[in-house]
């Protein structure tokens, strides 16, 4: 095995995560209850997802700035990783929503579909899924390389008002919106319990350290079967050789 | 010298008298209301208390351990068959 210190402790912080984060003590607020130990688990999946995806954008770049293949390959499968997180980070929302957001206190499904993040993250999925989209509809390698890093990049820039600049704005029901009483609970020290953080920062990088893990098998993987392309010379756009 | 009895002394004395009765009263409501919040808070939330006391919740962490341990012996496992490829295609 490669490298294999920071899969190990991958490992080590997920079986903290989950014996710690189901054992410990946490606030005791209503509505949330004991769903409040979700943050370990659904948080954990948009930030690995963010994480991923600005991977997938700076090899986007390298591929850009050196046209070597096997950075396109880094990007795409980074890109792939960090949409199965955004959309597992989606699914479990749906669940947590059921409970908290759905209740009878004058909340209903209205107010949930018009939540800016909800719209905002599914916009920028199905961005993410519009990459993979293009980069199958290509059938020469170099154009497709090319021409799905430049959209690599504006879906990356179409992340952040979607589910960041966006929700901040017109108020949203997530914590950190000027509609709650809230700043931002996963990065304003102040906002957090100090127990709940001491699960949820080693939470985040245990979850990420997987998600990387994942990708860099998938991206071995593709490596191994395009090994005939890659040991071909990088061809430069405009430089034609026959 | 000023009368002690004057109608505007008597009016200050009232308005004195009278606010110190409506502070008196904030306070014993603002008290009688925090107490009582407090208490709903402590009644409302209720936690799963009862599967920490009989020791249920181990359960549930074994169970969630032992899946996510699954997995990774799924990802370790792939790990190895790949680095063998590599291996083999070098």
């Amino acid at each position: 095995m490669r490298q294999s210190w920071w899969k190990l402790l991958s490992f080590i912080l997920l079986v903290y995560t989950i014996a710690a984060g189901f054992l410990m003590d946490v606030p005791r607020l209503p509505i949330l209850n004991e769903t409040i130990r979700n943050l370990y688990f659904h948080v954990c999946m948009w930030f690995g997802m963010m994480i991923l995806f600005i991977t997938s954008f700076v090899y986007s770049i390298k591929y850009l700035h050196s046209t070597q293949y096997k950075y396109d390959i880094y990007a795409k499968n980074f890109a792939v990783i960090g949409t199965i997180f955004g959309i597992l980070g989606y699914a479990t929302g749906v669940l947590w929503v059921s409970v908290t957001w759905v209740t009878d206190q004058n909340q209903s499904m209205g107010t949930v579909l018009k939540e800016p993040k909800l719209i905002g993250a599914a916009i920028a999925i199905l961005i993410y899924g519009a990459y993979f989209v293009l980069r199958g509809s290509f059938t020469d390698i170099d154009k497709k390389a090319r021409v799905s890093a430049v959209y690599n990049i504006f879906a990356f820039a179409m992340l952040f008002p979607s589910i960041w600049i966006i929700p901040r704005l017109v108020g949203s029901l997530h914590p950190g919106a000027p509609g709650s009483d809230s700043g931002n609970p996963a990065l304003d020290r102040n906002d957090m319990d100090a127990g709940m953080r001491a699960i949820f920062y080693p939470a985040v990088i245990g979850w990420t350290l997987l998600g990387v893990w994942m990708a860099t098998l998938k991206i071995r993987l593709e490596l191994l079967q395009d090994k005939a392309l890659l040991n071909a010379e990088p061809q430069h756009p405009g430089h034609k050789t026959i | 010298m000023q009368n002690p009895n004057t109608l505007a002394t008597k009016q200050f004395r009232m308005t004195r008298f009278s606010n110190l009765l409506t502070r008196r009263f904030c306070i014993f409501i603002l008290s009688f209301l925090c107490t009582l919040t407090s208490t709903a808070q402590e009644q409302q939330v209720d936690m799963a208390d009862a599967m920490r006391s009989n020791g249920k919740i181990y359960i549930v962490v074994a169970v969630c351990l032992t899946i996510l341990i699954g997995l990774f012996l799924y990802v370790f496992t792939i790990d190895r068959k790949i680095s063998r490829l590599e291996k083999e295609n070098k």
